[in-house]
This record gives C-alpha cells, sequence and structure tokens, in this order.
C-alpha cells in the first residue's frame, strides 16, 4: 500500500496549467480552472464554448439528443436525417443495453436508420428523401414511433423536419412521428441536445396514455441510461423493495412505458444535467415532484432507498427498504474489507459528462481513494455548485436559441401529489427535492475543479499529481494509459458494469483493484532501461 | 434474435439507408493525416464530427488519435468558419505546436461554403504559420462518397501541396498507400526493402498508430511521412498508387503537377495482386525478383494447395471499400471459394466495372452492389435468402454472423472488437498467408463443432 499521496498546491497548478495558451485563451480557460472549497462555493465558469482549435472532449448536439437520451429507448425507429456519418458512429456504440420482454418484441436499437443525404440532396432541399425514408421505415417495421433527429446540413438548407414528421404522422394514423432539431452545432456541447431531446420527449411523447396501471410507490427513474445493465441492477432493487417502475428516461425503456409516465407519483433523477428539464416539466404540468438521487455507490444507493421511502411515507415499505440494505450489504462490506487494504490512499481524477464524474466520487471513497481533481465536459454551473445559482446565470446567445417550453399544469392531468407543506417538511429531512447540491460540496477543500478539460491539461494534471487513476472516455484511454496511467472509462465502463446499486458497486470496486493493481504498469520499462536497479547495480553491491 | 426486424424479402429503397456499409469523410481525412509525421488532423466544423472521428479510429486502433476543431457554434454556423478556422490555427500552433496541420472540411462548413483554400492562404498572409510549418487542406464534402473519398482527397491533398520537382530526379519511387493498415504499410516498406528498391511511402501510420507502450505519451510519435520525403515525391522515378479509389487521386495529382508517371494497381491482398504488386515493382525498376520473395510466395501456394479440400465451394458473403474487396474477391476466387454476395457503400463507376468484369469470368452468379441503397440490411436480406458459409466484413458484421449462426472473419474498417489488425499485415504473401489461416481456422473449428461424433477429426 502506498503512503497518502501529497497534494501539490492548486493555485500553483492552475498557472502552470494555462501558461502556455495565448492570453487571451489563458484568460477564458482560468475561469474555469477553480480551486475547491465546499463551505463557501467559488463560482465554476461553464457551458461555455470550446476554443477553437483546443482538443476537447466535447462533442455536439445530436450526440446528447439521439446518443444520450433517445437511443436507449428499444422501440423507437430512430431516423437520422443527414449525410452517412453522424448516424455511422452513434451506432452501438454507447452500450444502451436492453431486453425485450419477449423474442417478438420490437428491438431497433442493433439498427442504424439514414437518409444518407446526397449532394442533390443539399443543392435542392432533402425533405422529399427524409418522407420517402419514413415511409419506407414503416412500410418495413410498421413500429408504433419514428423520431427524425436533424444533423449540421438539415438546419442549414432549410429542411422542416418537423412539418415531414407532421405530414407522415397523419397520413399514417397508427403511428407517432417527430422530429428533432438538434443540428450538432447548436449549443457549445452534448447539452445543448439533452434539452432539445427532453422538449421532445415531453411534447411528443409523455402524456399520451393514461391509464392508471397497478402498483404501489409508483415512480419514474430519470437520466439512468442502462450503460453496462446499471437499469436492470436499479430494477432488481426496486422489485425486492416493492417500488413499482413506470418509466425510465430511458435506459432499458419502451415508448409505452415513457407515454404513461405521468401517471406516476415521483421523479427520481440521476444525471441531473441530462434530464432535469424534464422534471421541472412534469412537475408543472402534472405535479409530480422531483427528487435527486444517486444510486452510484452502495452507500449512495441505501440513503436514496432511504429517501424514496421518506417520501412516500410509507412504513411498510420503509421496513422493506431497511431488510433489503441489510441483506445486500454484508456482500458489499465484504468486498470492501478485501479490496480496501490495497486501494486506500490512492488518488483519482474524474473528467467525465455531465453527473458521473460526480457520483462516481462515492464508490472512490468507498474504496478508501481520494478524488483530487474532477470536471465536467458538458455541465452547466448548477451541477458544480447547486441549483441555487440557477436564477444568477446569464443566458449567452449559444443557449438563448434553445427552445424553453412554456409548460403550464394541465387542466385535466394535473395531480398535485404532495403538498408545498409536504415538500418543505422532505426538505427538512434532506431529501433533494427538486434540488441538486452539485459536485463541489461533496469534494475537499483544495481540490482541484476543472469544467470542460482540454487535452493539454489533461496531460499536464497527470504530470504534476500522478492519480493512480483516471476517469474519462474513449479519446483519453489511451493517451493516459501511454503515460503509464490506467483510465477507467465512465462512458462505456470499459465494456464492463454495472456499476449501480450494491452488485454494481462491487463490480467497480473489484475493476479499480484489477486496474491500479494491475502488473503490468511495473512491466512497462525493459529490464536494461531500469536506472541503478538493472543488472550493473546489483553486480557492484554482490 | 439481434436483427429480429430484417426480414427476407427484398424491396427496392429510395430514401432508407439502414446498415450503412460505410461512413462520412471526414473520418478518412483524419486517418490519412496521421500518417504524416509531426501532423496534427483538424476537423473544420463542429465538435461533433471530431469527437466521433476521433472515437471511432480509437476504437479501432485502441491507441491516442489526437485531432482538433473548428468548434463551429451557430453563430459559425450562419457568418462562415473563417474566424473559428484563423483562431483555430494560432492556438494549436501554440498550444499543441504540430510541423503540419492538416486541415478537412465537414458538412457543415461545406454547406456554408467556407473554401479551405482561401482561409489558408488568409491564415499565410496573416502570418499565422510559423516558418517551417505547414497549414494543408482537403474539401471532404460528407454528402459525396464515403470514409475512402476523405482518404483519396487528404492524400491527394499532400501531393498537391507538398510535392516539388527540382528538376533533379532521384533514385526512388512512390508508394502511395491506398487505405490500409499501419501492420499493412510497414509490410509494403519490408517488401520493397527485399525487392531493393528506395520508396517514398505515403501516407505511412506505422509507428504512429502502433505505438509502444513507454510510459510516456509522444504526441506527434516517430512514424509517418516526413516533410522532406513528400517534397521529395516530386522528383521520384515513378509512382504506384495501390488502389484506383484511395491512392490513384494522388498520382493523378503528382503526374500533373510534377510529371511523376504512375502505375495502378490494387491493394497486394492474395496471391494474384501480390503477384501483381512484384511484377510491376520488378518491371519498373528493371529488377530480378530475389528468391526470398518467390519463396514467400512458394510457402502461400503451398498452404492453398494442401488445404484446398476445406475451402473449395465454401461460399462467403463480403463488405466493405473497394480497394479491398476487388484484390480479397479474387483471392477468395483463387482460393476455390465462392463469394456468393458483395456489398459496398461506397460508390465507384470503375470499380463496379472491374469488379463486374471479374466476377462475369469466374463467378457469374455472385451478386454484387455498391453505393447507395447497397447496405448491410440488403446484404443481410440476400444471406437469409441464399446462405453463406462465411462473412467477411467489419465489426458491424458479428451481428448478422450471430443471427445466422456462420463463422465471422473481422477484415476492413472499423474493427472494434478485436486486435490484431494493427500488428499483423493481410497484405503481400505474408500477409495472405495469414488471411488464409485466419479463414481456415473459422471454417475447421466450425467443422469441429458441428461434426458428429463418429465424424470427429483428429487430423485434419
Ligand atoms: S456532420 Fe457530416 S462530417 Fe460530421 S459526422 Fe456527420 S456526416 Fe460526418
Ligand atoms: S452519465 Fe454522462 S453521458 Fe450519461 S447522461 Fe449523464 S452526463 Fe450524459
Amino acid at each position: 500500500m502506498e503512503a497518502n499521496k501529497i497534494i501539490p498546491d492548486p493555485a500553483q497548478v492552475r498557472e502552470e496549467l494555462i501558461e502556455k495558451y495565448p492570453a487571451k485563451v489563458a484568460k477564458k480557460r482560468s475561469k474555469s480552472i477553480i480551486i475547491n472549497d465546499p463551505d463557501t462555493i467559488p463560482e465554476v465558469q461553464a457551458n461555455v464554448r470550446t476554443v477553437p482549435g483546443i482538443i476537447t472532449q466535447r462533442g455536439c448536439s445530436y450526440a446528447g439528443c439521439k446518443g444520450v437520451v433517445l437511443g436507449p429507448t428499444r422501440d423507437i425507429v430512430n431516423i437520422v436525417h443527414g449525410p452517412i456519418g453522424c448516424s455511422f458512429y452513434a451506432w452501438l456504440t454507447r452500450r444502451n443495453q436492453t431486453r425485450p420482454e419477449s423474442p417478438e418484441d420490437a428491438n431497433y436499437i442493433p439498427y442504424c436508420f439514414s437518409t444518407d443525404m446526397q449532394e442533390e440532396n443539399i443543392v435542392f432541399g432533402g425533405e422529399k428523401k427524409l418522407k420517402i425514408a419514413i415511409q419506407e421505415a414503416y412500410d418495413l417495421f410498421h413500429p408504433t414511433s419514428i423520431a427524425i433527429f436533424s444533423t449540421c446540413p438539415v438546419g442549414l438548407i432549410g429542411d422542416d423536419v418537423h412539418a415531414a414528421a407532421r405530414e407522415m404522422k397523419e397520413k399514417f394514423g397508427d403511428c407517432n412521428v417527430f422530429g428533432f432539431s438538434c443540428e450538432g452545432y447548436r449549443g457549445v456541447s452534448q447539452s445543448a441536445g439533452h434539452h432539445i431531446a427532453n422538449n421532445g420527449v415531453f411534447k411528443h411523447m409523455v402524456g399520451r396514455n393514461n391509464e392508471v396501471k397497478e402498483g404501489q410507490f409508483k415512480l419514474n427513474l430519470l437520466g439512468e441510461y442502462n450503460i453496462g445493465g446499471d437499469a436492470f441492477e436499479i430494477e432488481r432493487i426496486f422489485k425486492r423493495v416493492g417500488i413499482t417502475l413506470v418509466a425510465s428516461f430511458s435506459g432499458n425503456s419502451t415508448v409505452g412505458a415513457i407515454e404513461n409516465s405521468h401517471t406516476a407519483d415521483l421523479n427520481v433523477i440521476l444525471c441531473h444535467r441530462s434530464i432535469n428539464y424534464m422534471g421541472d416539466m412534469m412537475e408543472t404540468k402534472y405535479g409530480i415532484p422531483w427528487m435527486k438521487i444517486n444510486f452510484v455507490g452502495a452507500e449512495s444507493t441505501a440513503k436514496s432507498l432511504r429517501k424514496i421511502g421518506e417520501y412516500f411515507g410509507d412504513e411498510g415499505l420503509k421496513a422493506r427498504i431497511e431488510a433489503v440494505i441489510s441483506e445486500e450489504m454484508p456482500k458489499v462490506k465484504a468486498a470492501v474489507a478485501e479490496i480496501l487494504p490495497r486501494t486506500k490512499g490512492k488518488t483519482a481524477m474524474l473528467f467525465v459528462g455531465g453527473s458521473r464524474a460526480h457520483h462516481y466520487q462515492d464508490l472512490f471513497s468507498e474504496l478508501g481513494m481520494t478524488t483530487v481533481a474532477a470536471g465536467y465536459e458538458f455541465a452547466h454551473r448548477d451541477d458544480y455548485e447547486g441549483r441555487q445559482v440557477l436564477p444568477g446565470i446569464k443566458v449567452d446567445a449559444d443557449s438563448k436559441n434553445i427552445e424553453e417550453l412554456k409548460v403550464v399544469a394541465d387542466p385535466e392531468l394535473y395531480k398535485q401529489r404532495k403538498t408545498e407543506a409536504e415538500l418543505a417538511e422532505l426538505k427538512e429531512k434532506g431529501l433533494e427535492i427538486n434540488g441538486y447540491e452539485g459536485m463541489m460540496k461533496q469534494m475537499t477543500k483544495k481540490s482541484l475543479v476543472v469544467d470542460d478539460l482540454s487535452h493539454y491539461e489533461s496531460e499536464k494534471l497527470i504530470e504534476i499529481y500522478k492519480p493512480d487513476i483516471f476517469c474519462a472516455g474513449i479519446k483519453e484511454k489511451y493517451v493516459v494509459q501511454k503515460m503509464g496511467i490506467p483510465l477507467k472509462q465512465l462512458h462505456s465502463y470499459d465494456y464492463g458494469g454495472p456499476y449501480t446499486g450494491f452488485e454494481g458497486a462491487v463490480n467497480f470496486y473489484k475493476d479499480i483493484d484489477r486496474m491500479v493493481n494491475n502488473p503490468v504498469w511495473k512491466l512497462i520499462k525493459a529490464p536494461w532501461e531500469k536506472k541503478s536497479t538493472g543488472l550493473a547495480a546489483s553486480y557492484v553491491t554482490q | 434474435m439481434l436483427l429480429r426486424h430484417t426480414s427476407k424479402e427484398v424491396k427496392e429503397r429510395e430514401g432508407l439507408t439502414i446498415n450503412p456499409a460505410k461512413t462520412c469523410q471526414p473520418i478518412g481525412a483524419m486517418y490519412a493525416a496521421l500518417g504524416i509525421h509531426g501532423c496534427l488532423p483538424h476537423s473544420h466544423g463542429s465538435q461533433g464530427c471530431c469527437s466521433y472521428h476521433r472515437s471511432t479510429l480509437t476504437r479501432h486502433y485502441k491507441e491516442p488519435v489526437m485531432a482538433a476543431t473548428s468548434s463551429f457554434t451557430e453563430g459559425a454556423s450562419v457568418f462562415g468558419g473563417q474566424a473559428n478556422l484563423l483562431a483555430a490555427i494560432d492556438t494549436i500552433f501554440a498550444v499543441y505546436d504540430p510541423d503540419i496541420i492538416a486541415v478537412h472540411s465537414t458538412c457543415l462548413s461545406e454547406t456554408i461554403g467556407d473554401d479551405l483554400q482561401q482561409i489558408t492562404k488568409k491564415a499565410s498572409d496573416d502570418g499565422k504559420i510559423p516558418d517551417g510549418k505547414y497549414v494543408i487542406y482537403a474539401s471532404t464534402p460528407s454528402f459525396v462518397g464515403s470514409h475512402v473519398t476523405g482518404y483519396a482527397n487528404m492524400v491527394a491533398g499532400m501531393a498537391n501541396q507538398f510535392a516539388e520537382s527540382t528538376g533533379e530526379k532521384k533514385s526512388q519511387y512512390n508508394m502511395i498507400a491506398g487505405w490500409m493498415e499501419p501492420s499493412d504499410m510497414r509490410e509494403i516498406k519490408r517488401l520493397a526493402k527485399e525487392m531493393g528498391i528506395n520508396i517514398v511511402l505515403f501516407p505511412d501510420t506505422s509507428d504512429v498508430l502502433d505505438a509502444p507502450q513507454t510510459g510516456k505519451h509522444v504526441f506527434y510519435p516517430k512514424g509517418g511521412t516526413t516533410v522532406a520525403e513528400l517534397k521529395s515525391s516530386g522528383d521520384s522515378l515513378a509512382s504506384f498508387a495501390l488502389g484506383s479509389i484511395s491512392a490513384e487521386p494522388a498520382a493523378i495529382a503528382l503526374e500533373k503537377k510534377c510529371k511523376v508517371p504512375f502505375e495502378t494497381l490494387d491493394i497486394p491482398i492474395g496471391l494474384s495482386a501480390t503477384d501483381r504488386f512484384i511484377m510491376a515493382i520488378s518491371k519498373m525498376a528493371k529488377i530480378e525478383v530475389p528468391d526470398e520473395i518467390t519463396a514467400e510466395r512458394g510457402r502461400l501456394v503451398d498452404v492453398m494447395a494442401d488445404m484446398e479440400q476445406y475451402l473449395h465451394g465454401k461460399r462467403v458473403a463480403l463488405f466493405g471499400d473497394p480497394d479491398q474487396l476487388l484484390p480479397l474477391t479474387e483471392f477468395l476466387l483463387d482460393l476455390s471459394m465462392k463469394p456468393v454476395h458483395i456489398v459496398s457503400g461506397t460508390p465507384g463507376q470503375r470499380f463496379d466495372k472491374e469488379m463486374r468484369v471479374m466476377l462475369e469470368k469466374r463467378s457469374p452468379e455472385t451478386k454484387f452492389k455498391s453505393g447507395l441503397g447497397a447496405d448491410m440490411f440488403l446484404l443481410h436480406q440476400w444471406m437469409k435468402n441464399e446462405p453463406v458459409d462465411l462473412l467477411i466484413g467489419n465489426t458491424y458484421g458479428k451481428y448478422m454472423a450471430r443471427d445466422e449462426d456462420i463463422p465471422f472473419i473481422r477484415f476492413g474498417f472499423p474493427i472494434l472488437d478485436r486486435i490484431g489488425h494493427s500488428y499483423f499485415p493481410n497484405i503481400g504473401y505474408n500477409g495472405s498467408l495469414r488471411l488464409l489461416e485466419k479463414i481456415l481456422n473459422v471454417l475447421m473449428d466450425r467443422q469441429d463443432r458441428d461434426a458428429l461424433e463418429e465424424k470427429f477429426e483428429l487430423v485434419m
């Protein structure tokens, strides 16, 4: 076991990170590199444009809309309107697992649909081809829903995907067709696409089926995408404690469940960044409160279950939750007891996504590891500093163009699930009702917080801190590993998982143990490259 | 079933591509640019394209793939991307210090009408390009051709923008690599050395995308064609373009600019294509083929003869890119196998013609389609109607192979779920022997798996 490392002076680190940048770039970047103080949380510049030429982790709005939010629902035919690339790259690469109930049930996730626009479609418009494509998809598959996603050129040439969708929907009568203007240039990252997706799902899907299904303690799970089977583990736990999952947004989900989601009595939110809009809109329209929870980390899972129990306020449910926790925890504790001696005192860095860089810190702390630096790829200030900063965030030119839906209470379907007083009381008890405290509150004083980390900064950070593990995505994976540091992918989980819940926590501990203690990291230098410990040295001492 | 909605009945489609057997131009340009030493590829468009292209190349190589982007936002899309590209050039030279920035366009910048030649010229006029450094470009609209076209455009850009003729010929030949793996490029260099000729190979991704683990990330790895080599390509005696779609445009550019004559060859996959490759070098350079090469050839033919019973008549479906599919199909025919279905999303009249001429002569019943409508969904439907014994193609083929329960060989781009392609070549006689070994292994494993107990063979 290694001794606790000396943490470098963050102020100096910050200087080193921006030293090489041209003056204007340095000035801009310095506002996104912040020394944390959990007691008086400083402001982080976030959700702003990436400087052109910087090697960034970020992707585009289309990726956030189609890839993240809509991709995991198995029975929608998702047609990408644009040249072939965008659809090709998003094809099966996000690992959204799904489990149709029977071999006959629809599952389009293994398919890739594109209008494959050609030059003449760019010059003369692509709407005609789009409509033909929708018709062909309908004729071939007879799906219940078809969604259209616009890629970069579509907005510029003025194709109206929404008009095309409306026309085809009317024509079919038995197939819901809807479009998304999620062109890659909208906003500054995937985040714009999340918002666009939330709007579309809310407008075109939620509320289409009012049937109140059986079940007690009904909730929706928001911001969970079933990477590596995460949703399966959460579903398993819900089932054990007797919680009815109405719909998931959107891991292992179906159109039918989402259309029925407004019949639930609570929305719990895992990834706040990608889906908080949905929580707000459903509350306004249907009266369903939302609550921030976290199923990443065994302790966090237990805590989140207790909060759900508290929300429903049912003694039977609470008792079952306690029983399940005490049944599940021993396995987790045993794993920690075995692994912790090998991981304790080690350090981690997490730079990924819009919520994972926060939540995975829980798993590391269960392993006795410290997060010395962290940041998001596409989050906003509220994900760092907490939702209380929302009123103070200025809407800039890049966010301004993303539609804010005007939502009002539904005259028939609005039903206030909890009174203001009840909600206030629950908040008193520590439930994050319609709230999120953000990442920084949880991080130690003087840890470093960096938004939209650049490639250059990541190499510098690794040089200075020499962390034992670095968490990011595929583009960073092999760069960091070339530096002799294992990288855990927190988008794809390196094809492992699940990591949620109790069983997921154990999986994660094992994977991290395997990675940080792998013999390969000590085999990098050839025997003849090792200074003083080599043959020559031992010869001298003999 | 993973592809449970794929039906047997084939219907003509005009609007919808399902499970494409191609992707877009820029990724090819990015890959090609990584084959220049000290070069940082740059994607002129919004961030998503660059992120997707880097991710896909990274998954294929399990290696760092560095590239920058102009990070367009809505403003740039309306007013043009010049300001973004100029700013990017400043940032890149200051922070990442490459010798060369290789800019390619995306469908966004192409739709807006950004002129890369004009913007890079402005960058140079404004003094944004430090002395001894370069910014080159290629126009790569994704709504034309495919990833192969993008590769070809960037390689042609290298020839156009670097080659110089000093008036004095050098005793060297250009080998213009069609889309192939670093391992294949390394093998081309070895074969040239065996043959005793000096070559300028470009692009050359060996020692870039197969870099060793040293505990250090080398931002610009030691491999890649150098600027000096690229410049000197204008003085070479002749060029060999390996692949009519992916390499020939660069050879044509060199001929136009520096009057370097060229010969276009297939990528040397399989026996016959490698024979033509070796013969062409021998003829052009007027050298005898060394015994070692003849022995390499002999070993390949030896295995072909000894194992023919496991190959003859085996029915194969394949999909991929034109410059690989032509010689690969020819190899299968040389192995006495039966290519039954062939699909490529990349369009090309010459490719169609060459493929049809070969098939007419040697396998007239083969189904073949390229370009629009030639996707994996169609291939799968064909396979359901006329089953095959083996599927060859990129990683996405594994879904069809599993559903239909047929052996599968990963070949082409991208391969996201196995390693090997970057380390072990599939070209030349040795590479073809490896390919043959892979084919035999999957077929014979299948025979073993399916054999009745009394028919289970010890010796095969
Ligand atoms: S926007 Fe165009 S260039 Fe970018 S990934 Fe899509 S098809 Fe390729
Ligand atoms: S986990 Fe990451 S990628 Fe997934 S939705 Fe949240 S922020 Fe997005």
